[in-house]
């Protein structure tokens, strides 16, 4: 276990190092110089010759019949390119991740409000903008389904019914009960992923009718996938550039302005650019799925679970995206980072015409932890045990089986991440409290210090590692060393997690070289990484560089064995040189062989499999990632505001690459569970978003975030780069939970909801 | 409408003229699409987030809020008027030592804010500190990294 305290006395951090060093050191981001003098170019800043603006008009209604469509009028005005509707779409006319459900525009109906409906390009935005207020559209209005609860028994929001996936989990003795059993209901609402650069990109169509598309997305090839189709073009007459990505948390892992900017760019024939302002990227891209979650957990007096019973309701909206998998995850972490013998587990993902939701870190895994964590409390609360101790007796540990039947094969530290947590010493009373400002309601300095209560609260959580469910999880990385210098291509989309970083560690590891180059990512020069998606990239393409390089390494040595005459098996790569042990063979990398060296990997995780549709089980992931939190909490009583004043943090990493890196990851997790947990949620009036701006819709500024006290477990799993397992997604898992338990324990309420507002506390 | 008479700003010193722009253009778009300045970003377009944080005559703002044609005769610096990647102020490079960087987009105009703190209160507390910042939503890093960069450079600054 190491320790890298991220604030606070104990100041040991990594090193910001000159060079490129290997595994366990602070690489600064190739990229850092140009982002911070604002000369990174990201997506919405590309600009291309003889180009057109894009726009998209969306339906102001959750659930309408398109009567007529008119874009003469569009058509008419001055500096209008074009302007077009689903009458024009050139190829497939929906898309999706896993089910092409999706239209590109909506055809006949729509079925939330946002759906794109018609495209203009013209001249300039404000032109676009103007004519796209110029389409006539007649609806018939119809009513919208938006209770997730009734979506069973209502007419069908798209072909094939409401329910998008149900996953039961069923195992050992339904009959079992225990000595107490405790039984809750919990919300948790949507979730955005309010990531700061828009949604944009560029499409240059070329004179052979093939097209280049540069975009700010998640995964080049599921894009490439979906969109060659819908274009009506053969997969080799489309590339996708990955441009530069403003952050993605889950929200571009689907199409933005992908079709549409394409489509636009090839009936014109002339590049579009596309970028869409705050209200348009809320209405966008794909929310956290909100879910309605019943749980009844038994146990014995000794405080060991016996059973585990839940029913979680997701709502998917209008499409069905990633929602499948989300139902998965939700299914099968629904009981936590527990020993449970017997196990009745029900998650269920409808479609309404709410807004579609997908992606967004630690999906599935989210909701299920804010309900088992909650439950768990409850719990430890009716056997009258501390919140810890019931969390340490039923922690899960390798070897232990999962409620999907499946054994722990890797370094589970559920303990290891609970104490961590709890070892950090408690802030002092006042500790942040300088002349009030740092009592809740901040620099209003609202809050009588009589009526602050303060409370403490744990949480853990665990989430699969990469793709899981039998679906293919691979990557392709080709690495050539040429003159002593190291080219990586890759097309693992950099969405700002630090990938290029990372993969420069690995290969330095490997192969001693300074000079490495990243190839740019697109989908022409290499095949697919995989989406930088589910905390993969590192545990995915990371070992297929570290293997890449391997293989060049093992190459050098042979060349320099047979060119140089000496023994092959005592070489070995270090700072730029080929050495024998002996130390009489010493020689430049650049000089050792003559010829490039060149090597592609495919690398794929171990194989898993699909869940039993009666009982869900099986052997459905290749891997876990586990964390906790401790958040100490300060609570107005008479205001209902609150004041996050610590969050210290276990968190299983297998191995820290890029320790800095990895402890801007936590930090930037917890950020966002702490926005779930008291102020993030879209909210919705019969289907119709009501706070689609960073007015309305808050995230956690620099005053609503406390100090944070990382500790790094590290454990290395067998196999995986180094042993590194992934960061992304466990840090938002349990932030949430861990806030709504030190709230609990300040006030003495149930609070089942989250995000806990100010009126559930001051009024209750 | 289209305005017919050019104008000009004076942008990190130089005169910047705007040869065609849309009465009601805000300073960002002018900033960017007009002038190519990129650094200036694009997040919210209300002034709730920051990344387009430019200095006005010295003072910290928004530059989604202001009126491009309103903005003539007066002094603008841009982020791209602090530094540059081979000559970078000390805050841009504790941002980078610090691991304040991620995505980075949030990154130009935390440059401008911090850059128009220290100028104000060359010696802040960790409190002032977010409270300054407070203006500028950074949805990576969760604030502590570039908190510790700040604290480095004031550091260095009194070193």
């Amino acid at each position: 276990m190491s320790k890298w305290f991220s604030k606070g006395t104990n100041n040991v951090m990594p090193n910001a190092n000159e060079s490129i060093s290997g595994i366990a050191t602070s690489l600064q981001r190739p990229d850092a110089a140009e982002k911070v003098c604002g000369t990174f170019e990201y997506s919405s800043d590309l600009v291309a010759n003889n180009m057109l603006w894009g726009g998209t008009l969306r339906s102001p209604h959750p659930s309408a019949r398109i009567v007529e469509i008119n874009v003469e009028n569009a058509r008419g005005i001055q500096g209008v390119a074009t302007a077009l509707t689903a009458n024009d779409l050139p190829g497939k006319p929906n898309y999706g991740l896993l089910m092409s459900d999706q239209p590109v525009l909506a055809d006949e109906f729509v079925r939330f409000e946002g759906e794109p409906v018609a495209l203009v390009a013209a001249a300039d935005p404000e032109i676009c903008r103007r004519a796209l207020a110029a389409i006539e559209i007649s609806y018939e209005l119809l009513e919208p389904l938006t209770d997730p609860e009734r979506a069973e028994d209502s007419p069908a929001v798209f072909p094939g019914g409401n329910v998008i996936r149900r996953v039961p989990i069923e195992r050992g003795d339904p009959e079992a009960s225990g000595d107490v059993v405790v039984e809750g209901v919990y919300e948790v609402g949507m979730q955005d992923q309010a990531f700061l650069g828009p949604e944009s990109g560029v499409a240059v169509p070329n004179e052979d009718g093939s097209i280049d598309l540069y975009v700010a997305t998640q995964g080049l090839h599921q894009d490439h996938a979906q969109l060659a189709p819908c274009l009506g073009l053969p997969g080799e007459k489309v590339r996708i550039h990955l441009a530069g990505v403003g952050g993605a948390f889950g929200g571009r892992e689907d199409f933005s302005v992908h079709a549409h900017a394409c489509f636009l760019a090839l009936n014109t024939r002339r590049p579009v650019k596309m970028s869409y302002l705050r209200d348009e990227s809320f209405r966008g891209h794909l929310h956290r799925h909100p879910a309605r979650m019943w749980y009844r957990h038994h146990a014995r007096k000794s405080g060991k679970l016996v059973k585990v019973e839940a029913r979680i309701l997701l709502d998917g909206g209008a499409y069905a995206s990633s929602s499948s998998a989300v139902a998965g995850n939700a299914a099968r972490f629904a009981c936590g980072p527990y020993r449970v013998p017997n196990v009745s587990v029900e998650a269920i993902c409808v479609r309404t015409n709410n807004h579609p939701c997908g992606a967004m870190r630690g999906f599935g895994a989210v909701q299920a932890c804010y309900g088992h964590e909650s439950q768990m409390d409850k719990l430890a609360k009716k056997l009258g045990m501390d919140p810890l101790e019931i969390r340490f007796i039923n922690a899960l540990q390798t070897g232990d089986r999962l409620p999907t039947g499946q054994k722990v094969h890797v370094p589970a530290p559920v303990r290891e991440c609970l104490e961590a947590a709890a070892a950090v010493p408690l802030p002092g009373e006042s500790s942040d409290n300088v002349d009030g400002y740092g009592l809740p309601g901040g620099a209003g300095r609202t809050a009588d210090r009589s009526r602050i209560r303060r409370g403490v609260g744990f949480a853990v959580g665990y989430k699969n590692l990469a793709y899981s469910e039998g679906y293919d999880d691979n990557a392709r990385v080709r690495c050539c060393l040429k003159d002593g210098k190291l080219t990586i291509t890759s097309a693992a989309a950099e969405i700002g997690q630090g990938f290029v970083t990372v993969a420069r560690q690995i290969a330095h590891e490997v192969l001693g070289v300074e000079d490495i180059a990243l190839h740019p990512a697109n989908t022409s020069d290499i095949g697919s990484a995989g989406s930088s998606a589910a905390s993969r990239q590192t545990y995915m393409s990371g070992k297929a560089i570290e293997l890449a390089c391997r293989q060049i390494a093992q190459r050098v040595c042979e060349a320099c064995g047979e060119n140089w005459k000496v023994n092959a098996k005592q070489l070995s790569l270090a700072n730029g040189r080929v050495r024998s042990e002996d130390g009489r063979f010493d020689v430049k990398l650049a000089e050792a062989c003559g010829d490039p060296i060149e090597t592609e990997v495919f690398h794929s995780h171990r194989q898993t499999f699909g869940m039993d549709k009666a009982t869900g089980q099986g052997d459905t992931d290749a891997s876990w990632i586990f964390g906790a939190q401790r958040a100490v909490v300060d609570v107005d009583l008479d205001l209902g505001l609150i004041r996050v004043v610590q969050i210290t943090t276990g968190q299983d990493v297998g191995r820290a690459i890029n320790p800095l890196s990895v402890i801007g990851q936590i930090e930037g997790g917890i950020s966002q569970g702490l926005g779930l947990a008291v102020m993030e949620e879209v909210l919705s009036q019969d289907g119709v978003v009501q706070n689609g701006s960073f007015t309305d819709y808050l995230v956690p500024t620099f005053a609503d975030m406390p100090p944070v006290e990382v500790t790094l477990i590290e454990k290395p799993e067998d196999g995986a780069p180094f042993g590194a397992k992934g960061v992304g997604e466990t840090p938002s898992l349990s932030s949430t939970p861990a806030i709504a338990a030190a709230i609990r324990a300040a006030t003495g309420l149930e609070l089942p909801r989250v995000p806990i507002r100010p009126e559930q506390i001051a009024l209750a | 409408m289209e305005i017919e008479r050019r104008y000009e700003l004076l942008i990190n010193g130089k005169e910047c003229k705007v040869e065609s722009s849309w009465l009601g253009e805000s300073l960002m778009y002018v900033l960017r699409e007009r002038l190519g300045l990129w650094g200036t970003k694009n997040a919210c377009e209300q002034g709730e987030c920051g990344s387009c944080s430019v200095l006005i005559d010295g003072m910290l703002a928004c530059s989604c809020l202001e009126l491009a044609a309103t903005a003539v005769g007066v002094d603008i610096t841009t982020v791209e008027g602090l530094g540059a990647p081979d000559n970078m102020t000390d805050i841009q490079q504790s941002f980078i030592d610090e691991g304040a960087v991620q995505c980075g987009f949030c990154t130009p105009g935390l440059v401008v804010a911090v850059h128009d703190l220290l100028l104000s209160n060359p010696a802040p507390s960790g409190q002032e500190i977010k409270e300054a910042l407070a203006g500028n939503l950074c949805r990576c890093t969760g604030y502590g990294r570039i908190e510790a960069a700040v604290v480095k450079v004031v550091q260095q600054r009194h070193e």
